[in-house]
């Protein structure tokens, strides 16, 4: 005990509760992992950058699909990677470097305004928060970027049709590889979240995932350029590109093994974050 | 009811927090003071659970925060004005903390109601001025109902209009049985708000007290006298025990007398036949009393004759 309370230092204050008792109303449940969700939903579709990163890479990639079709109409001098059924899917390119944009900044954003400490002052046990943003993003990202790839596709394929033979979706890897690339575009978008959780600044996340996916698999062939592409298979981008395209890649992964070690990249990443989310002043 | 004990926090070899253990009671405003750097956001973070103890330990309500279910019904909080993201509207960012714990859209309007905010609130929160963000933080920190409420440096930004808001905001909810904690380097603020008051200095405890005792300890009176025999009257003065100090700058040599009364220094002169032009009885101001207790403990000294106050307390009229 520090002071005991004079009533004549209070005016005329209303009579006081014992402290045991709860004084207020309680307007409100625990917190749980649904509401956070819910609460992490609104906070992706509340800002405007978001939705705009979002919205360029639908349109930046079936854009890009219906221009890849045109330019590559006819046939003859055509480079590989244009003839298979993933050539209009190209525009991932775009889209892998708007994700990576994205899932880093749905976190830095929080760190950035220093609405981290109001986020983690609401859910105090943090780890809810990260479960949150990840299922969001997954969600709603994954959603989109399918959709995006779907509609790619099946845009160039009008555009080429009369031109060139066309590719539907019920045929060989076809479906698989377009699905793919909207399943790997948000994979690499987790990715840039985990880090993001891991350095918190912007700049610094956002560095960190564009030379993971782009800048070390080819400085790794270029050093290495006997064995450098049995490494890469196993990276983000090489495990990536065994089932997001057509194309046939030295040394790949198959589809399934692929696509699992990308996950295992992803959970790697979302285990170191939420240990430094865990264990770190924020 | 907020407990630190012992509570310290180090960043590698620097002490922010070193060793407080206080109790803050419901029912009051508990003031916390001390000059920037002395530790008081630190020691409001921990309470939050959003940096660790390196050692020692806070409980709020007899729980470490981050135990409570519902920890926004608990504490509320107002950290930094800017806790918000700029890109959001004052509604979307208040919803966004309600959903976590399924508080109802109908108190994120009456929150807002409270603090002002409802025609702007679907304004991007970028857009406000310092003194509306500040509002919001407020709104925030109100938004659970919470039983106690944490608020570091809340008059910053806000006009004067604010500041005797927040002023009355703050008794009424202690006045309703809450825990009401609140961090000010400014004494003045502080003087008419909290009823107790905790003071820290280089993140040590200085004070732990209620505010009517710190200030009849601060108001260390003195008595200011003019006399055309002021050196044999000094000496006298001395001889029974005063301290007397000459302002150099007072070419009438007037002096100050500190240690006994006027009444003592009119008494003594009239046994000792000296004569007195004046005498008068000064009693000295809160805000020098908290600047001679936490002198020591200030990272940096205010420039002579800059600022009679502490820096920053401009600060408190910017919007």
């Amino acid at each position: 005990m520090t002071t005991t309370t004079d009533p004549a230092l209070s005016g005329d204050a209303p009579a006081r509760v014992d402290s045991g008792e709860p004084v207020a109303g309680r307007v409100d449940g625990p917190v749980t992992q649904r509401g956070v969700i819910a609460s992490e939903s609104l906070k992706f579709h509340s800002l405007r950058s978001t939705l705009l990163v979002l919205a360029a890479a639908i349109i930046g990639m079936v854009v890009l699909g219906a221009v890849i079709a045109f330019n590559t109409r006819d046939r003859a001098g055509l480079d590989p990677e244009d003839v298979v059924a993933s050539g209009p899917l190209q525009g991932y390119y775009l889209g892998q470097l708007l994700m990576a944009a994205l899932g880093v900044l749905v976190v830095s954003g929080e760190y950035s305004s220093g609405m981290i400490r109001a986020t983690l002052a609401a859910v105090p046990t943090r780890l809810p928060v990260l479960i949150a943003k990840a299922v969001v993003f997954t969600v709603v990202v994954g959603i989109s970027m399918i959709v995006a790839s779907l509609a790619a596709f099946l845009v160039a394929q009008v555009v080429l049709s009369g031109h060139r033979p066309t590719y539907s979706l019920g045929e060989g890897s076809t479906l698989r590889v377009v699905i793919g690339t909207g399943v790997y575009l948000t994979l690499v978008g987790l990715i840039g979240s985990a880090l993001a959780w891991i350095v918190r600044s912007t700049p610094g996340a956002l560095v960190a995932t564009l030379a993971i996916i782009l800048v070390v698999p080819i400085l790794l062939e270029l050093v290495f350029p006997s064995w450098g592409t049995y490494i890469t298979a196993y990276l983000p981008t090489g495990a990536g590109q065994s089932f997001s395209t057509s194309l046939p890649v030295p040394h790949a992964l198959s589809p399934w093994t692929g696509l699992a070690v990308m996950v295992a990249w992803v959970v790697a990443g979302m285990v170191a974050a939420a240990a430094v989310l865990k264990h770190k002043d924020v | 009811m907020i407990e630190a004990r012992t509570l310290t926090k180090k960043y590698d070899d620097k002490v922010a927090v070193d060793g407080l253990s206080f109790t803050i009671e419901p029912g009051i405003v508990t003031g916390f003071l001390g000059p920037n750097g002395a530790g008081k956001s630190t020691t409001m973070r921990m309470m939050l659970g959003l940096d660790r103890p390196s050692s020692g330990s806070v409980l709020i309500n007899g729980k470490r925060y981050a135990e409570h279910a519902a920890p926004l019904n608990e504490v509320g909080a107002l950290l930094e004005a800017r806790a918000i993201h700029p890109g959001r509207s004052a509604r979307n960012h208040l919803l966004s903390l309600a959903l976590t714990s399924g508080i109802k859209r109908g108190r994120v309007e009456q929150v807002l109601d409270m603090v002002g905010l409802t025609e702007v609130a679907h304004k991007r929160v970028g857009e406000f001025s310092l003194g509306m963000g500040q509002r919001l933080g407020v709104a925030a920190a109100l938004l659970g109902d919470p039983r106690t409420i944490i608020l570091d440096e809340p008059v910053n930004g806000l006009d004067l209009d604010g500041i005797r808001w927040i002023r009355a905001l703050l008794t009424r909810l202690a006045g309703e049985g809450r825990t009401v904690f609140l961090s000010s380097h400014l004494m003045s603020e502080m003087a008419m708000t909290a009823e107790h008051v905790i003071v820290i200095g280089k993140g040590r405890l200085l004070r732990d007290q209620p505010m009517a005792d710190f200030i009849r300890e601060a108001a260390v009176s003195s008595v200011r006298v003019l006399s055309p025999e002021g050196d044999r009257l000094a000496e006298q003065l001395k001889n029974a025990g005063a301290t007397v100090t000459v302002d150099a700058t007072d070419t009438d040599g007037t002096l100050t007398v500190e240690g006994v009364t006027g009444r003592d220094v009119g008494t003594l002169a009239a046994q000792a036949g000296i004569t007195l032009w004046e005498l008068a009885a000064q009693s000295g101001s809160l805000e020098d009393a908290y600047l001679a207790l936490t002198r020591d403990s200030l990272d940096y000294q205010d420039i002579a004759g800059l600022s009679p106050r502490h820096p920053d307390s401009t600060e408190e009229h910017a919007s």
